[in-house]
């Protein structure tokens, strides 16, 4: 066992077709090390602090990273077993640089770093929305296990779109090349639909996480009982596909939980009742409205015509029934994947990773910073 | 057995140490004054001291890693990356209280200038050091097998974290003491001749090669490292677990 050499390493002539790659994640709350072989899965063990945040009401960056440290060495040894290979046996290390928690990051990149240099592999610090995106790519038992999006190398066939809902993340991407070709369309530009999601969730009294106690509650609402705002569709940020306004494919949703709380308020100043089932129907509703809308809207005005679900939210029920109503409306492929590739996981991070293997990516040494605001555009560190 | 030995807890460095009884060493050594920016500059320094010291990763006996107590973040890169590197290359992983560096170094002081019973304090940050108190008589550990006759620190209380004021009336060394000069009763500022690590006592931060100094001479005394690599964070997250909603009434 000889120490890898820190310097950037020169892209690889022959790089291997179906490289052995482990990915590494620890972004939020979820400690993930997947493993996948050129584009089979061959593991995806997540160990979630979750549990630990419920009394807060949302992730607290000190304890998921906590949880991480804890949890990080177990999750590798798990991984490797249900893989069946041994650490000498891969070809590369991929572990997710950002965007993320800052603190949640660094156990992610500090034990990467160390693994790569205990076996010299090369290592890549990867884009966690990207590789959101990069499930993609996976076969599973000789089947994809997301409807085979991109061909294989890592490009996607046609117009290739991706809606990623979560805790931490609202956004609407353009993929032409996962290794070199991912634009932004439209993010939020305050609250995550997830974080919105566990804040009015605290607001009708319902348990953490808010997305599945809020979709139970909504069962049995009428979702037109309270007409809450959609945040960022007026006209002047809109605009028109000719002239498109600033925040055209853009989210908010911290009025849309200020609305709801006016209304909650209301009733106790009434010393009424709360109607939760009716709230929780009409606000969820309202996200669900909203970001149908707008990511159809990109779809169509970007030549996407497939669309790709990820992040926690896409368990969400009327996400998924809405999304598929309005893309089937305007001839848009939308592709969910099973959800434990859909929430933060190892599995994207090593799918990415060996697309850029593929690629003949140069990785990105020992030497890189976790930047937990790194941009979409950016697939890897330099 | 040669150790590779990594602390986090306030500055970061990392060392190859020989434990051998005989003549206990640091082989190779590395060191930033940066405390933050440990997850960046960790697996490289290992790389950097293991070729420096020309050691492969084959002929170390463990990883040996400093606990803390220090700042959460920079802390966990120092355990991430020991715990890490242990698991790839199959060697034990040991922790030890970050404090026992500079234990060590007291401990390994001139006669003259050594006190029976010290503390060691280090930078909490929010106007707090972390603090432990040591003793320097060689009462544990029989000195037959330190034939030189000199001596190893032993743990007597702590580590805590709280205010300087708290620390009680023994001489402080470490860069807690420099920074509280003025609130504690003894600290140590004056540079010691003969003392292992250079500079003034009241700037010293937890160092891994004196960390595994202070292992060999746990080791060399009869003693056995411990495999318990937990943090010490002391503290708990900030997170407050939020109250009952105000209502609205009317």
């Amino acid at each position: 066992m000889k120490p890898v050499n820190t310097e950037a390493q020169p892209v690889n002539a022959e790089a291997p077709n179906a490289p052995l790659v482990l990915g590494i994640e620890t972004s939020c709350d979820e400690t993930g090390v997947g493993i996948v072989r050129g584009r089979d899965l061959l593991a995806n063990t997540v160990s979630s602090s979750m549990d630990e945040h419920v009394r807060f009401g949302g992730v607290i960056p000190e304890i998921a990273s906590r949880a991480h440290l804890e949890a990080f060495v177990p999750t590798l040894e798990q991984a490797l077993e249900t893989a069946g290979v041994t650490l000498e046996e891969l070809d590369a290390i991929a572990v997710t640089a950002g965007p993320g928690l800052a603190g949640a990051l660094m156990v992610g990149v500090s034990a990467a770093k160390a693994l790569a240099l205990a076996t010299g592999k090369p290592l890549y610090g990867i884009n966690h929305l990207v590789a959101h995106v990069s499930v993609g790519l996976l076969h599973h038992d000789g089947a994809a296990v997301a409807g085979g999006l991109l061909d294989a190398d890592g490009r996607a066939a046609d117009g290739l779109g991706a809606l990623l809902v979560s805790g931490g993340h609202t956004e609407i991407l353009r993929v032409g090349d996962l290794a070199a070709d991912v634009a932004l369309l439209g993010a939020t530009i305050d609250d995550a639909a997830g974080e919105a999601y566990d804040k009015v969730a605290r607001l009708l009294g319902l348990s953490y996480p808010g997305g599945p106690a809020i979709d139970a509650a909504a069962q049995g609402g009428d979702p037109a009982a309270f007409r809450f705002p959609r945040g960022l569709s007026n006209a002047k940020y809109m605009g028109s596909a000719e002239e498109p306004g600033k925040h055209r494919y853009d989210f908010s949703f911290s009025g849309l939980k200020t609305a709801v709380a006016r209304v909650v308020e209301a009733y106790e100043a009434e010393g009424e009742e709360i109607p939760v089932a009716d709230i929780a129907a009409s606000f969820q509703e309202s996200v669900v409205d909203v970001i149908t809308r707008k990511a159809v809207l990109a779809a169509t005005e970007n030549g996407l015509n497939t669309l790709l679900l990820g992040g926690g939210v896409a368990a969400n029920s009327r996400l998924r029934e809405l999304a598929e109503e309005r893309c089937a409306e305007h001839g848009i492929r939308l592709v969910v994947p099973p959800l434990s590739l859909c929430t933060d996981n190892g599995a994207m991070v090593a799918a990415l990773g060996a697309r850029l293997v593929s690629g003949g990516i140069a990785p990105t040494g020992l030497e890189f910073a976790a930047d937990p605001g790194l941009p979409v555009t950016q697939v890897s560190l330099r | 057995m040669l150790l590779l030995c990594l602390d986090s807890s306030a500055a970061a460095s990392v060392a190859v140490v020989d434990t051998d009884a005989g003549s206990p060493r640091v082989l190779a050594s590395w060191e930033t004054p940066d405390t933050r920016a440990h997850a960046e500059v960790l697996a490289p320094a290992v790389d950097t001291v293991l070729d420096r010291a020309q050691v492969a990763p084959g002929g170390l006996g463990g990883v040996l890693v400093g606990t803390g107590p220090g700042p959460f973040t920079g802390l966990r890169a120092g355990l991430a990356t020991a715990r890490t590197l242990a698991f790839a290359w199959r060697l034990p992983c040991y922790g030890m209280c970050s404090l026992a560096a500079i234990a060590h170094v007291v401990a390994r002081l001139p006669a003259a200038s050594r006190p029976p019973q010290f503390v060691v304090a280090s930078d909490a940050r929010r106007r707090e050091v972390y603090w432990a108190v040591y003793s320097a008589s060689s009462d544990l550990h029989a000195s037959s097998a330190d034939p030189a006759g000199v001596q190893s620190a032993r743990l007597i209380d702590g580590p805590f974290v709280g205010p300087a004021e708290d620390v009680p009336g023994l001489p402080v060394f470490g860069r807690g003491a420099g920074l509280y000069a003025d609130r504690l009763r003894q600290p140590v500022k004056e540079v010691v001749p003969g003392a292992l690590q250079t500079g003034s006592p009241a700037e010293w931060q937890p160092h891994a090669g004196f960390l595994g100094l202070a292992a060999a001479a746990t080791v060399n005394a009869g003693g056995t490292l411990s495999q318990d690599t937990a943090p010490l964070y002391l503290r708990e997250s900030d997170a407050k677990v939020p109250g009952p909603r105000k209502k609205a009434t009317a």
